[in-house]
Formats: C-alpha cells, structure tokens, sequence
C-alpha cells in the first residue's frame, strides 16, 4: 500500500467541505505527493472520484470501512 | 488513420481529409486546455436559498472552474458584512418540521402543520431559522460565512448589483471587503455569455 505523505480528516463534515478541504489540503502539497483523506459523507465516493478527474489528481484508493471511508490521492 | 502531408495534398479528397485531421487535433488541443467556467445570478436572502449558489461556487472553484456570482435584490443580503440569515416556512410547503429537542415521543417525528398557519406565529421564524441552523451544525453542514469565505479564498468573483444597492438606499460600507465589482446587467451579460454553466438562484 502506499504510504501517504499528509492526511486530513473531514469526518462529520458534509457536502461540499471534504471536497474544499481535500482541494485545500493538496494546494499545500507538491506534486507526486499522496494524501489520505477520512470521510463519514457517503456522497464523497462518487465525489472524489468526479473531483479527481476533473482535477487531474489520481485516485489511488477508495475504500469504505463500515460508515467510514478512505481515499488516497496522488497529487498531479 | 494515415497521415497526411499537406505539401503532398493537391487533390481536393486529399486536402479534405487533411483538414479533417487537423481540424480534430486543433479541437482536442482547446479543450485540454479549456478551463471551465460558471455563472450564478443569487436572487434570494433567505439561509436556505443562500446555500445552492455558494456551495456550488466553492466547489466548482475547488474543480479548477473561473467562478462569478451575480448578487441582485435579495441576494445581496447575502454579501453584507454581518449576516443574519433567516429561513421562513411562509410560502414554504415543503419545509420539514421536526423537533429536535423535547421527549422521546415528539422528538424527531415531522409536525404535521400547514406551514401557512405555523408562519403566522409570533417568534417562529426566528426559532425555526436557530433550529435549521442547530441541524447543519450537527450535521456538519457549513455555515453560510464559512462557505462565502471559501469563495474568496478560491478567487470566486463576487459581482453585486448597484441598482439594488441603490433601491434599497444601502451603503457600501455594509457590506463585505472583496466585492470584485458594482455593475449593472449590461456588465454581467457578457461574462454569463462565455461561461459553460449559467445558473438563477
């Protein structure tokens, strides 16, 4: 698995805030770098997926985990 | 596909088919790098009617997209430098009511009262305005100023109407720092007319 180089946890945040702070977290990040984000909002699968290809950001990881879900992201 | 020299192309098929092919190469060059953009024209100051043009700015802006809102009549409320949001459930049928205090019984279940009549009592917009704003919270719902905050860190630009700062003798100085302009319509259009996505609220 892929190591992450910053996490953010957006837990108990909902639509739109986990895209906001996965978009503000990755402007401090240089690219090539991986994120690890924690979400509770079930729309934030099919949103970071969306978020990701317009980006240009890779989705390395999605993964759910009883109400929780994770994703890792490749900074383009 | 065959390539093909234009030098060598003296034929009109030929030259045809070349066209063709640069053509698809010159359109698919502009859309890689077409950056997208959005227009919003915000009528409404109510707090329910404040969340669609800000929670699509601030995310249409986190997706890379040029952003501008267009505030007009009540939607300027929405830039002024303190907001006090209020949602009404006059003219509002579709608006939920559930308690979210109270015994076990009552808590949560959905009051079933014409919002027409509930409007009509004293104090209830204002406790039905706290109550919508308890649940976003627990929710993790964003307040409107976070959102509006979000917007002016992601450049989205926030374009007030001057006829309505005019009508409603406001002054500029209630309003937020950051308005990237005071115009009227005629200013507006043409930045709507070159956006992908135009939007009324």
């Amino acid at each position: 698995m892929q190591s992450a180089n910053a996490t953010l946890d957006a837990r108990e945040l909902n639509c739109p805030l986990p895209i906001l702070k996965t978009k503000k977290a990755l402007t401090g990040l240089n690219p090539g770098k991986v994120l690890t984000m924690l979400a509770s909002d079930p729309g934030s699968v099919k949103d970071m997926e969306s978020f990701c290809q317009q980006t240009g950001n890779e989705l390395l990881e999605s993964s759910a985990n009883g109400g929780e879900f994770h994703f890792l992201i490749r900074k383009a | 596909m065959q390539s093909i020299n234009s030098a060598n192309a003296t034929n009109p098929t030929e030259l045809d088919a070349w066209f063709d092919q640069r053509f698809e190469k010159k359109l698919a060059e502009r859309e890689a790098c077409h950056v997208p953009s959005m227009t919003i024209i915000a009528t409404k100051g109510t707090l329910d009617m404040a969340y669609p043009p800000f929670i699509l700015a601030s995310t249409a802006a986190a997706l890379g997209w040029d952003v501008s809102i267009f505030f007009t009549f009540y939607g300027l409320t929405l830039l002024k430098r303190e907001l006090d949001l209020k949602v009404t459930p006059l003219g509002n049928p579709a608006m939920p009511m559930r308690l979210p205090n109270g015994p076990d019984w009552l808590r949560g279940k959905e009051l079933k009262i014409p919002t027409s009549l509930m409007a009509n009592l004293p104090g209830f917009q204002d406790a039905a305005s706290s109550l919508m704003k308890k649940g976003m919270r627990e929710k993790g719902v964003a307040s409107i100023d976070e959102l509006r905050a979000m917007c002016v860190e992601a450049d989205v630009k926030l374009i007030a109407c001057q006829m309505t700062v005019d009508l409603f003798d406001w002054k500029r100085d209630e309003f937020m720092d950051g308005i990237a302009d005071w115009v009227g319509a005629a200013s507006f259009l043409p930045i709507a007319q070159r956006s992908d996505v135009n939007l009324f609220v």
